[in-house]
């Protein structure tokens, strides 16, 4: 009895994708807008983690920046960076003087030509502290404070700040991609539901000779769910394969990135685990906009 | 007891006001087979209608298969129907399904195993003559073949009761008499039929009750019951 049941939802689910297959525009239309629709939001999960993944991994190397001023020499500089590894609260420092931190930013910023314009060089010399990572905020906030107050010390920055602002950021915009997720999500509905609403029209006569031949409306509603199901299924692999070729595009520029910054990240695609989820996700929404329809259209169709 | 049909006085008035039966009494026994005559709007298809229960009577008592259909509830209409079996005019095929899928159909409904559902496809197709055919799709059949899936179909489940609607109607006489062949061979193995049809000359010649209807009521009362035997 229970392998009859089993096996005839696996009947109705190949006989659903084979209707689906006979029609494959009109399926891959379908499946395109909800696997676009699905990837959105994932695509923007993906990228609030990704970034939030390059944050952690500068969190634990806690530095500060002092600006020096134009008046102390390079060897002054290279002192005063001297002078600092030997306080117990840091790790390393190193000097960068002006005409490095020139270079560096022609390389990197993209503005080098609007370098050349100026007289003299606008960068001041800087020395970078690296702390040692098993510093309390308060040995670190006390150090700064002496740090600023060094002759030559124009200003005294903690990189945490910008750290702390971007975790603030990935915030927003992770709360933003749960709002945009919730209303895709009902665009998938809508659009699964809207497909279904069209193809159940479509077989009004289909339906109405079912019933005449004593099928229940479980039976009649069976193949609707099905294909609702199958939309979910192929959009959410429509939406892997659209995420798949995102992150591989995107894996050059942000691999280049990240080795301006000397480090190691690597662009993280989405995983199993989440994948399954995306998948999973696609089914449900799929199968509901499906049911959600069938209870409203299917009921209307009855023989006269 | 004996009846698979029973009605007494039914009317059935539409929405809008159009009394298309009123005080209708008739029994069908159980192995009957009998005609339903008369012109259209005398109320066949409505009679037929309130039997497979498409319609619900306004007044009166529709009793099928001992079963009073006024204590069917909505949710079991579907299990109420596939003890008749229904044969249409416009043949009512699925034109994307194949002349087997077509045939299965009210076995799948009722969920039985594949084996038995093309066992008895096969059966069904083979009483119909149309075996060599199961692979082909309704379209490229003619009129006459694919009432016969329509018939085969109807009788795949044996149900105890078949009710054909102008059966013939779309079809030219030869084919015609074919079908009405195809009936009276059911009806020798017990089903009970009840034919609604407007193809006089058919059946004139043939040894069923007539029922006639005109303009909702039943033309000759004599008709309403089956003949009494012989003794």
């Amino acid at each position: 009895m229970i392998a009859e049941y089993f096996n005839r939802h696996a009947q109705t689910l190949v006989f659903t994708l084979g209707r689906l297959y006979r029609r494959p525009v009109a399926t891959a239309l379908t499946t395109l807008v909800i696997g676009i629709t699905l990837a959105l939001p994932a695509g923007l999960h993906l990228l609030v983690n990704n970034v939030n993944a390059v944050g952690y991994s500068w969190e634990g190397s806690l530095n500060a920046s002092l600006f020096l001023a134009d008046s102390i020499s390079e060897k002054d500089g290279h002192m005063l960076a001297s002078d600092i590894r030997s306080r117990s609260t840091v790790r390393g420092t190193s000097y960068i003087s002006r005409q490095q931190a020139l270079e560096e930013f022609r390389a990197l910023s993209g503005f080098g030509e609007a370098l050349e314009l100026l007289d003299e060089n606008p960068l001041p010399a800087v020395v970078i502290v690296r702390f040692k990572t098993t510093q309390s905020a308060d040995a670190i906030d006390a150090t700064m404070r002496e740090l600023s107050d060094l002759p030559g010390v124009v200003q005294a920055k903690l990189d945490q700040q910008w750290l702390d602002r971007l975790f603030a950021i990935l915030a927003t915009v992770e709360r933003a991609a749960v709002i945009i997720a919730a209303l895709l999500a009902i665009a998938v509905i809508l659009t699964v539901g809207n497909t279904i609403r069209l193809d159940i029209e479509n077989r009004r006569d289909e339906i109405i000779i079912m019933k005449l031949v004593g099928a229940s409306d479980a039976f009649v509603r069976r193949p609707f769910l099905y294909t609702g199901f199958w939309y979910g299924f192929i959009g959410g692999i429509a939406a892997l394969i659209l995420l798949g070729i995102a992150v591989a595009l995107m894996a050059g520029p942000a691999g280049k990135l990240a080795a301006l910054y000397q480090s190691s990240f690597v662009i993280r695609g989405l995983g199993f685990v989440s994948s399954v989820g995306l998948l999973g996700i696609g089914i449900l929404l799929g199968w509901f906009g499906a049911a959600w329809t069938v209870a409203r259209h299917l009921g209307a169709i009855v023989p006269r | 007891m004996g009846d698979i049909v029973y009605l007494h006085r039914v009317a059935k008035r539409y929405p809008g006001g159009h009394d298309a039966l009123s005080d209708v009494t008739l029994t069908l026994e159980q192995g009957e087979m009998a005609f339903l005559t008369g012109h259209s709007g005398a109320g066949k298809s409505t009679l037929m209608k309130l039997i497979a229960l498409i319609e619900r009577p306004t007044r009166g008592q529709v009793v099928i298969n001992n079963q009073n259909i006024s204590q069917v509830r909505r949710s079991q209409v579907a299990k109420f129907r596939r003890n008749v079996g229904v044969i249409f005019q416009n043949f009512n095929l699925l034109n994307d399904r194949t002349v087997f899928d077509n045939v299965a159909l009210p076995l799948v409904i009722r969920g039985e195993t594949r084996d038995t559902i093309a066992r008895r496809v096969r059966a069904a197709l083979d009483t119909v003559g149309l075996l060599d055919k199961e692979r082909l799709y309704p379209i490229v059949l003619s009129g006459g073949e694919q009432q016969r899936v329509g018939i085969a179909r109807a009788i795949v489940a044996k149900p105890p009761l078949i009710l054909a609607d102008e059966p013939t109607g779309n079809l030219d006489p030869e084919l015609s008499a074919e079908i009405m062949a195809l009936f009276r061979r059911f009806n020798e193995v017990g089903v009970s039929l009840l034919i609604a049809t407007h193809d006089v000359e058919l059946i004139r010649s043939l040894p069923y009750r007539e029922i006639q209807l005109k303009g909702g009521h039943i033309a000759d009362r004599a008709t309403a019951a089956p003949y009494e035997q012989p003794a």
